[in-house]
């Protein structure tokens, strides 16, 4: 700590030109792409723009319109839905495979790998994979026919009560060894004396599991839900790339409702808007990261 | 086949104590052995069916990419191979138009790490080591553009390439990119930074050393370890990117490798064997960064995130 006051002491009072251009030069560059682009977006959810004319100010016409829109409210319910699934889940499943791999033995290294690898797969190629899986004629419901579930064979994908379902289980089979390596490294920081301490008490490996893994991964835990809610919010590819949002919608979330909406339907002021409901559906989580790191940046 | 590979090399991501902390040595008693090698046995099974059920898709994709389309055409696409071929991938790269796309892939992504990078590593330096005013406002500020969903930005961002004049061309994704990306880079390289020891810079400004030479001969070469986490990491991250590509792209011979999958994709419909060659061939690349620099991707996923 000793370090920290000689770098304090160490900082020229005046601070030199090129120094002060080391931070301008990258900062206006995400103005210009990103500060300003953003509020043009919040401007634009005000309007009504096909993107030719000029946009026409229409106030909170876009917000009120969601009201009634159909498609909007199921977008909506499962982006909700999507965020309570694919969260929920890969946090679960991500907390068990770093339990059941955090000890070093043997052969940990590939079954870590293993978990692991499909974290650089980009959503696109994870996606394709999983179509050929889920093909009528796919591997899915060939096992299922072989295990003498053939009444449960289905177009996984084309069927409204099925699509949706169908689209969480890639994006989780890559999102579980990401959240994995999180967890691995948060149950790594435990001090081992906790638990020696609670055997000696005679606690059962559960009592040692709520007693102290949990309580000591709460830092884990804020960072794995802020970046599943912010992941969640902009999932967009795997859907994308397996069903655009359909059939009948069934599978749509708003980031890809508000690109149709934008790109497709040409309606830049609507999609703008939903856009800014994705905005603040994640406000929160960007506020409460900001806080921690504000209060970390010093 | 790919994880056979990684299994050799693959390191501990969360850290260098490896084996050592271990059951203390049990009384040799017959029960209690039995006990462990039934534990050991039960772990294995348990590891190994995830893993197994975590590989089957990558391996079911290899040997799709290797099937005729005859083959699949006559026993559907989740069967048992009868053929064996490396045409898929022929087509898949020359037909369906894939070595144009990777090209662009690697023209947007090299460009985009260095340049991010670049410019980050020059910010985090500042702020961590010289007292700006509004340090921390400003570090905050950049990190938060990074956490803004990227929706709100598309159609501003669509428009405002197309004012430039760059619309439709791999510099708009790679400003684009570049500015959406940076904020995040600063944090963590800030974070990294903040942590050298002043005494080292203090020694260089007696030296004579300005601002320009500290940075490029002292604190850049000790950022090392951050900044190769972060190049695996962002590698991946760009190279992966589809959305930004299609907002800012139109003609399919500007698209990168993630976009000219899904062209490829309504291109050869039920053609399983090509989609799935060119998912191989998409997935390659960031594959073999992960297999190389594994350690340090590992490394990257824990910055700004685990503290």
């Amino acid at each position: 700590m000793a370090l920290i006051g000689s770098t304090r002491r160490s900082r020229a009072t005046r601070v030199p030109p090129v120094v002060l251009a080391f931070v301008l030069i990258p900062l206006l560059a995400e103005a210009f792409w990103v500060f300003w682009p953003a509020l043009q977006g919040f401007y634009l959810s005000l309007t009504s723009w096909d993107g030719l004319g000029a946009p026409k100010f229409v106030g909170l016409g876009n917000f009120s319109e969601m009201l009634h829109d159909e498609v909007f409210r199921t977008a909506a319910i499962n982006t909700v839905l999507w965020l309570l699934l694919f969260g929920g889940l890969s946090a679960g499943l991500g907390l068990g495979a770093a339990l059941l791999l955090q000890q070093e033995r043997r052969g940990i290294g590939f079954y870590r790998a293993a978990l692991f690898l499909p974290v650089v797969f980009s959503l696109v190629a994870t996606a394709l994979v999983w179509q050929a899986m889920y093909q009528p004629d796919g591997l899915i419901n060939n096992v299922l026919e072989a295990v003498g579930l053939g009444s449960w064979k289905h177009a996984w994908l084309a069927d409204q009560d099925t699509a949706f379902y169908a689209v969480i289980v890639p994006a989780l089979w890559r999102q579980v060894g990401y959240v994995m390596v999180l967890y691995l490294a948060g149950l790594k920081g435990i001090d081992p004396a906790l638990y020696e301490a609670a055997k000696v008490d005679g606690a059962t490996p559960l009592q040692q599991f709520r007693h102290i893994t949990l309580p000591q991964l709460r830092s884990v835990n804020a960072v794995v839900l802020s970046v599943i809610v912010i992941d969640s919010l902009r999932s967009f590819d795997v859907v994308w790339a397996l069903t655009r949002g359909g059939p009948y919608h069934s599978s749509e979330l708003l980031s890809t409702y508000m690109y149709s909406t934008a790109f497709q339907s040409l309606r830049l002021g609507y999609g703008s808007a939903l856009a800014v409901v994705i905005f603040v559906l994640a406000f929160g989580v960007i506020a409460s990261y900001l806080v921690r790191a504000f209060r970390e940046a010093d | 086949m790919t994880a056979t590979h990684a299994s050799s090399r693959v390191e501990d991501p969360a850290g260098r104590d490896g084996g050592t902390a271990k059951v203390p040595a049990a009384a040799p008693r017959r029960p209690a052995l039995r006990g462990r090698a039934l534990r050991t046995t039960g772990f294995h099974l348990t590891a190994g069916l995830l893993s197994a059920l975590w590989l089957l898709p990558i391996a079911l994709v290899l040997v799709t990419s290797t099937r005729t389309f005859d083959d699949i055409a006559a026993h559907g696409v989740g069967s048992w191979p009868h053929s064996f071929t490396f045409d898929s991938f022929r087509q898949a790269w020359v037909d369906g138009g894939q070595q144009r796309a990777l090209i662009n892939s690697m023209l947007v992504t090299i460009p985009t790490v260095a340049l991010s990078l670049g410019l980050a590593s020059m910010a985090a330096f500042a702020l961590s080591r010289y007292d700006l005013p509004f340090r921390r406002v400003l570090l905050l500020l950049m990190l938060g553009g990074n956490l803004l969903p990227p929706q709100i930005l598309l159609i501003p961002v669509s428009k405002l390439s197309e004012v430039l004049g760059i619309y439709d061309q791999l510099y708009a994704l790679i400003g684009v990119q570049v500015g959406f990306g940076v904020g995040f880079y600063v944090f963590v390289l800030h974070g990294f930074m903040r942590s050298i020891p002043g005494e080292i810079q203090q020694a260089a400004v007696i030296d004579g050393a300005g601002p320009w030479q500290i940075y490029w001969r002292i604190i850049l070469p000790l950022a090392r370890p951050a900044l190769a986490a972060l190049t695996a990491l962002s590698f991946t991250w760009i190279f992966n990117d589809l959305l930004w590509a299609i907002t800012v792209l139109r003609t399919d011979s500007q698209m990168p490798i993630t976009a000219s999958l899904i062209g490829l994709q309504g291109q050869y419909v039920s053609m399983w064997n090509v989609i799935a060659a060119g998912s191989v061939i998409a997935a390659a690349p960031t594959v073999a960064v992960f297999l190389r620099f594994q350690r340090h991707f590992v490394a990257g996923l824990n910055l700004g995130a685990v503290k």
